[in-house]
């Protein structure tokens, strides 16, 4: 589904990452770790089509399609969603009316049409239960004033509306509680499926215990330093980074 | 998100979606203005004679004035003897007869604001007969109005069957002598509306100019006198979110408001007219007057305003608080891209005791566009618990636009509140990159986000007219992407 090959990127003429190559197939759940600073979030963002970054070299497609090439709307509508770690506030407009658009832009880009307004409710009603969202932040302005939490609860909303056949979500569990990180897993947990796929980057091996990874990758100094299982997590939960980046270095 | 050449360019190319036509006047007094220009333009409207002499102090005050030069706007100097201040309403053989000889490219704008079919020929300037049913809708209404004592009519019907409402009202708002332009239109106006509402009424439906169909080629000079009497109430809209023609670059209107003991005047604009090419050349200057006088204890005036059009914009809508807890409202959206300017705000004087006043203006700069909010609180010694809440936020677009704010504060009373909130701010690429991210393209995050930031003005406008203003707002920002 999502081929990167030898990506190296650059901002302000600072090397971030310096060579990842990741594949990621239907129905897989990988998790990116590592490090602050180790280039996590910038391919996040990289894969979502932000143009702060310049490419320098490398390769990334998505179900075939050469994904630098295209817009962040391109890549939003071929069914590719990310989930910020820094959700932004669009004050005055409302929180529904924005996945009403987003949808229904979707859907006109695989040439649907606009989703019925009964049927939107339902979604809409259905999955903000299940992310423990009050109806009230519904009609809010986008996370205009909402905590933390509330805005990472959103955006789990706002991917399970959309139903991405890829979700990149960048550090969703960083700031959550005990209780908010379950409800947020439920909702990742919900969207699995053999034809869908998931990119969590996280810090915390926390998360991965409620969403099980099939592979987990160690991002460090711009490149993936090691793959492993889900067993890698807790590994690098007990013993921290360090020993990767010596093992590395001894390679 | 850079701004990339392209996006400049397109934002430079977006063009006003129709051109001005040129029709052939008829009965047309030469350019030039003096005395006698001024008689003839009262007796062709068989004006009674109070009105004539009230016109002719009016235009030799004007005489003693100068144009006033404060405001943060620039263009060239006006000829005031190049202007003909007199045209018998249009000849209709040139106009076209049916929507099939309209200038296609209008139409298509018509249809992005959603304008409905029959008031699209109006607008196009299809001659009166051929619009269909607009006479017996207009008949309609006009019924439903009879039957509850409110008269609606144009200004010159109402000089000559209401003589005595106009010469007690005229002028009592915005004196003659009130501004340069004030004192032009006092002495030059065409025609305009005129509003009456009885006693304790509350006016059955919202009065829109648009079923005023009578009153052709009043644009330029328009006067409007509102008057509601004690306990009455009224919602007038004002203007079209459709781009009007008109052939005549000055516009200085006047409008007054008399709001008696616990009335009600509720006063929306949306304003487009042509604001010039891409490259500032042409567009209307509009130079307006608008005063409302909440004369009576426990009266409201409410204005709200969508400015979108024109390449110059002097107006300040204003409130005179003399009645004990009187209420007065601003609400105002200006949009300026490519070379408009907008110096554009109110004026709220406390005079009663405990009398509020809310202000909320929106400025939206794009292009070149320079885009000013001023206004004036002012609190007389009289007003005793006076209140003021003012909000000024401006939105820019782009690297080379400019968004300034003008207050300015007088208090005189003591135990006064007036508070004052200014915000400028860009629309961020974090916010465009996420509207992006989720879909949407990058035209419809601007609106999405510009929508987002005039929401609070856009809730005071009557339901269709908010829609129809947000669309207007999508479609003058048509291509202003950086």
């Amino acid at each position: 589904m999502l081929q990167i090959e030898d990506l190296h990127v650059q901002i302000d003429g600072h090397a971030i990452l310096n060579g990842v190559n990741l594949n990621v197939a239907a129905g897989e759940v990988h998790a990116i770790m590592g490090p602050n600073g180790s280039g996590k979030s910038t391919l996040a963002q990289v894969i979502a089509g932000r143009d702060d970054y310049e490419i320098v070299s490398g390769s990334m497609t998505f179900h075939g399609q050469d994904l630098i090439v295209m817009a962040p709307e391109e890549r939003a509508r071929a069914g590719l969603f990310l989930g910020f770690q820094y959700p932004t506030e669009i004050p005055g407009v409302n929180n529904t009316y924005l996945l009403k658009a987003a949808l229904n832009a979707q859907r006109a880009a695989r040439g649907e049409s606009e989703v019925d307004a009964f049927e939107f409710m339902k979604i809409i009603k259905e999955q903000s239960e299940l992310m423990q969202i009050p109806k009230e932040f519904l009609t809010r302005g986008v996370n205009e004033g909402f905590s933390g939490g509330e805005k990472k609860r959103n955006e789990i909303l706002q991917m399970l509306v959309l139903q991405p056949t890829l979700a990149v979500l960048d550090e969703t569990d960083s700031g959550l509680d005990v209780d908010a990180l379950k409800v947020v897993a439920a909702g990742m947990n919900s969207l699995r499926s053999p034809d869908r796929a998931m990119i969590l980057v996280t810090h915390y091996e926390r998360l991965l215990e409620l969403v099980v990874p099939d592979f987990v990758h160690v991002l460090s100094e711009g490149r993936i330093a090691k793959s492993g299982d889900s067993s890698l997590a807790r590994e690098l939960d007990e013993r921290g980074y360090n020993w990767v980046r010596a093992e590395e270095n001894r390679a | 998100m850079t701004t990339t050449p392209d996006s400049v360019s397109e934002l430079i190319e977006k063009k006003y979606q129709h051109g001005f036509v040129t029709d052939i006047e008829q009965d047309i007094v030469p350019p030039g203005l003096d005395e006698d220009v001024v008689r003839l333009i009262s007796r062709k409207k068989g004006e009674p004679e109070f009105l004539t002499e009230w016109r002719l102090k009016a235009y030799r005050h004007w005489l003693t004035m100068t144009e006033p030069k404060w405001a943060h706007v620039r263009y060239n100097p006006i000829d005031y003897q190049s202007i003909s201040y007199y045209a018998a309403p249009k000849n209709m053989d040139d106009a076209p007869k049916s929507l099939d000889e309209v200038d296609p490219k209008l139409l298509e704008t018509y249809d992005k604001l959603g304008i409905p079919l029959h008031e699209r020929a109006r607008l196009a300037g299809v001659a009166v007969d051929a619009v269909f049913d607009s006479v017996s809708v207009a008949t309609t209404f006009k019924k439903k109005l009879a039957d509850a004592g409110v008269i609606f009519c144009p200004f010159s019907e109402a000089v000559r069957e209401h003589p005595e409402l106009i010469q007690q009202y005229l002028g009592t708002v915005v004196p003659q002598r009130d501004n340069f332009f004030a004192a032009l239109n006092s002495a030059v106006f065409s025609d305009g509306s005129f509003v009456y509402i009885p006693k304790g009424v509350r006016c059955p439906m919202e009065l829109s100019t648009y079923f005023r169909i009578n009153a052709a080629n009043t644009g330029q000079f328009e006067r409007t006198l509102i008057i509601a009497e004690a306990g009455s109430h009224v919602s007038y809209l004002e203007g079209c979110t459709a781009p009007m023609r008109d052939e005549n670059q000055l516009h200085a209107a006047v409008v007054e408001l008399v709001a008696l003991e616990d009335a009600e005047i509720k006063y929306s604009t949306v304003q487009n007219w042509y604001p010039g090419d891409e490259n500032g050349v042409g567009g209307i200057y509009n130079f307006v007057t608008k005063r409302g006088d909440c004369r009576g204890a426990n009266s409201k005036i409410s204005w709200t305003q969508v400015e979108t059009g024109s390449a110059i914009t002097w107006k300040y809508p204003s409130c005179i608080l003399r009645g004990e807890n009187s209420v007065g409202e601003f609400y105002s959206v200006a949009v300026a891209n490519n070379y408009q300017q907008a110096d554009t705000g109110t004026k709220m004087i406390h005079i009663g005791r405990n009398t509020r006043s809310t202000i909320i203006s929106k400025g939206i700069s794009a292009g070149h566009a320079q885009n000013s909010y001023r206004g004036l609180v002012r609190i007389m010694p009289s007003a005793h618990g006076a209140r003021n809440y003012t909000q000024c936020d401006s939105l820019l677009i782009g690297d080379e636009s400019g968004a300034h704010t003008f207050p300015y504060v007088e208090v005189r009373d003591r135990s006064a509140h007036v508070e004052h909130e200014a915000t400028t701010s860009k629309i961020s690429e974090d916010q465009l990159f996420y509207c992006r991210q989720r879909g949407l393209s990058e035209e419809d995050a601007v609106n999405l986000i510009v929508n987002g930031f005039c929401r609070e003005v856009f809730k005071q406008l009557p339901m269709e007219f908010a829609v129809e203003a947000q669309n207007l707002l999508n479609v003058s920002l048509e291509g202003a992407v950086g």
